[in-house]
């Protein structure tokens, strides 16, 4: 018998016959737990959650104010302006900001990284982001500075609003969805909280209020 | 790894007096117990939430293979290779065999516990696959040869001094005692294997029935890179991991991290489900998931089941006060504190860990802070029973716990026994009313006086009181 038989025989056997769920149905119902109470503007929630995780945050009118304000925070931290971006995120005008993209996955060397989010979870403060061939996940994870661009109307309540979007808007999960909830970080030595581990040393999270840009 | 939980006394003792590990291990109060305690404090609504998860690791387990072979069918169609693997040795073929097939030399790995179970690196190794420990703490591990001491804070026993020797020592750079530097100073030395690894080995903190997807938390980000740049991806995580929906896995996930260091969540969440797409141009081209058994479902059907609803976070060891002073060393294998207590003779043999079940002070803290309400002094009390039912227990004590037994079931004779004790202890102390030495309990007697009984006992004064 294999591995596989003879672990499954062991749980069989082991097994209160009188309990018996119907696995398939139960998942399909996806029930949700109890969810914390949270305040009703989840803008607000969604910035003060981020920027206690120890990133910065930022609010613009429109998407065609996020270069300028990128060159901004690059300049003030004396970081080059020069950025691998999501190539869904090419269209913007990067280069009237003087900001010289490449659209493509990142590589080890890269020091700047912009994406776009599928969601921003206003709970946790925490972005969604999905993998795909417009949005590789190196991106977000190898560069020291991680820019973020989130628009107001894709910031829902919890993880669970965030898995129904998910499930209406893709027929499957994509290889790799990142919840990403500030600068990485370690506590290993003598437990004191450093930032900037293996993953970026910040992270700056641009919130568009898409109201004004869709005009 | 090697088990090395039968001298659990020798190694407790001489932690004990280990100035500089009791030092490390008083830092678990502020970092760990009391931002545990800030965290919870945030959700109105904690113990619903508390009594929810619970609950879903519960009906996991008495559902496990319907769980399982429903994870195993959706990982498969989205062309992942699940494997199942009875024991370590096992798993290590497993992992070794994928390397070979694929021809891959250069591993990097997140941190696993279930890997420490099997030594996976020490196999590896042996096959010609060099492995690269990624999670600062598992990594300073590795360069100091060293087990981890606790499964979240794997080098909570060391010091920055210690790290800054160790790193000197090994990356010849200069001595620095900044615990940024450090970090730096590691990430600096890490990116270039991570660049060019071949294999990512991670663990999983949970496996999802409902879409075949493994879930890893981390802060550092590193199983983010272990599980994106390499070609081959193989994630290893024990049977019992399963959760059946995406919102249930939600629910574990308000709780783990809160449990495990007071955060809300941690830094990355990643939800890994399938191979790299045709137009993807980053991701792992081939996924691996390896369900190791190794003991768990053998728990199954017995009193120990609720352990198969442990999640990992670690606070029942934060919360011990046996822990706290003996650290995670003494324990003698890969899980510590009371959850080890319990999975360690699981796993392990009982008669290989005989003093586990008896490293609590059965304060019940384990029990109040467990996520999952495991009731932990319940399992060790019950290892404690099967001990002395297979007559694992010195002789001594065995003949002990007779007599005190057969004197329980008789009222008269144990309190005639009990009066003839308590004058017997009070003529050995004399006028200082204690005693310095009492056969029988040496052990205990050797770090404290025992007080001699004061008076009548309990029950001549419940009687005298009643009457008068």
């Amino acid at each position: 018998m294999s591995a596989r038989e003879n672990i499954l025989a062991r749980i069989a056997q082991a097994r209160n016959p009188r309990v018996e769920v119907d696995v398939d149905n139960e998942i399909r119902r996806h029930a949700r737990g109890p969810i914390p109470p949270l305040e009703k503007d989840l803008v607000k929630r969604f910035c003060e959650q981020a920027a206690r995780l120890a990133s910065d945050v930022v609010s613009v009118a429109t998407t065609s104010d996020v270069p300028g304000l990128v060159a901004r925070y690059l300049n003030e931290r004396r970081l080059p302006l020069k950025a691998v971006c999501w190539p869904s995120m090419a269209s913007l005008d990067w280069r009237a900001a003087g900001i010289e993209v490449e659209p493509r996955a990142a590589r080890g060397d890269d020091l700047v990284g912009i994406t776009g989010t599928f969601l921003g979870i206003a709970e946790t403060g925490t972005l969604m982001l999905l993998s795909g061939p417009t949005t590789p996940a190196t991106v977000s994870l190898l560069p020291e500075t991680h820019v973020a661009v989130v628009e107001k109307q894709q910031i829902v309540a919890t993880m669970e609003d965030a898995w129904d979007r998910l499930r209406a808007e893709h027929r499957v999960l994509p290889r790799a969805v990142n919840f990403v909830s500030g600068p990485s970080r370690t506590a290993d030595i003598e437990q004191t909280v450093t930032l900037g581990a293996h993953g970026p040393y910040r992270v700056l999270i641009i919130v568009v209020d898409g109201q004004v840009s869709g005009q | 790894m090697q088990v090395t939980a039968m001298h659990f006394k020798r190694k407790a003792a001489e932690n004990l007096h280990n100035e500089k590990l009791q030092r490390a291990l008083e830092r678990l109060q502020s970092k760990f117990v009391d931002s545990r305690a800030a965290a919870n404090a945030e959700l109105p609504n904690f113990e619903e939430i508390r009594n929810a998860a619970a609950e879903i690791r519960r009906k996991v387990t008495e559902n496990l293979d319907r769980y399982l072979l429903r994870f195993e069918q959706e990982a498969t169609a989205r062309g992942a290779v699940v494997h199942w693997a009875e024991t370590p040795d096992d798993a290590n073929r497993i992992v070794a065999d994928i390397a070979r097939q694929y021809g891959l030399r250069k591993a990097v790995k997140s941190k696993s516990m279930v890997s420490e179970e099997c030594a996976l690196n020490d196999h590896l190794a042996s096959e010609g696959v060099e492995v690269l420990e990624t999670d600062l703490g598992e990594y300073i591990l590795q360069l100091a040869k060293e087990p981890p001491s606790h499964i979240v804070a794997p080098v909570v026993h060391k010091s920055k001094e210690d790290i800054s020797d160790l790193f000197e020592k090994k990356h010849h750079r200069t001595r620095t005692t900044q615990i940024a530097e450090l970090c730096r100073e590691a990430r600096e030395i890490l990116r270039p294997g991570f660049l060019a690894a071949e294999l990512g080995i991670s663990g999983g903190n949970f496996i999802i029935a409902e879409t075949g997807s493994v879930l890893i938390v981390t802060n550092e980000g590193n199983g983010r890179l272990t599980t994106t740049l390499p070609r081959v991806h193989v994630a290893i995580t024990g049977i019992e991991k399963v959760v059946p929906t995406l919102e249930d896995v939600t629910t574990l996930l308000r709780l783990l991290p809160r449990a495990a260091t007071g955060q809300s969540i941690t830094n990355y969440v990643s939800v890994l489900t399938g191979t790299k797409g045709q137009k993807e141009t980053d991701g792992a081209e081939r996924f691996h998931i390896i369900l190791l058994d190794n003991g768990r479902s053998r728990l199954l059907g017995t009193e120990l089941q609720p352990m198969l609803r442990c999640i990992r976070c670690g606070a029942c060891m934060n919360h011990c006060p046996v822990y706290q002073n003996v650290g995670g060393h003494a324990y003698g294998w890969v899980y510590p504190g009371p959850m080890g207590s319990v999975l360690t003779p699981a796993f392990v043999g009982l008669a290989n860990a005989l003093d586990l079940p008896h490293a609590s002070t059965f304060c019940g803290e384990c029990a109040v802070v467990c996520p999952v309400k495991i009731p932990l002094p319940d399992l060790m009390r019950h290892l404690r029973t099967r001990q002395m039912e297979q007559r694992l227990r010195p002789w001594t004590e065995r003949a002990a716990l007779g007599v005190w037994s057969w004197m329980a079931r008789r009222p008269a004779v144990y309190a005639v026994g009990a009066r003839i004790i308590a004058r017997l202890l009070q003529l050995l102390a004399g006028d200082k009313k204690r005693l310095r030495y009492l056969i029988g309990v040496s052990g205990w007697t050797k770090g404290r006086d025992l007080p001699a009984p004061a008076g009548r006992t309990f029950r001549d004064l419940y009687k005298s009181g009643k009457s008068s």
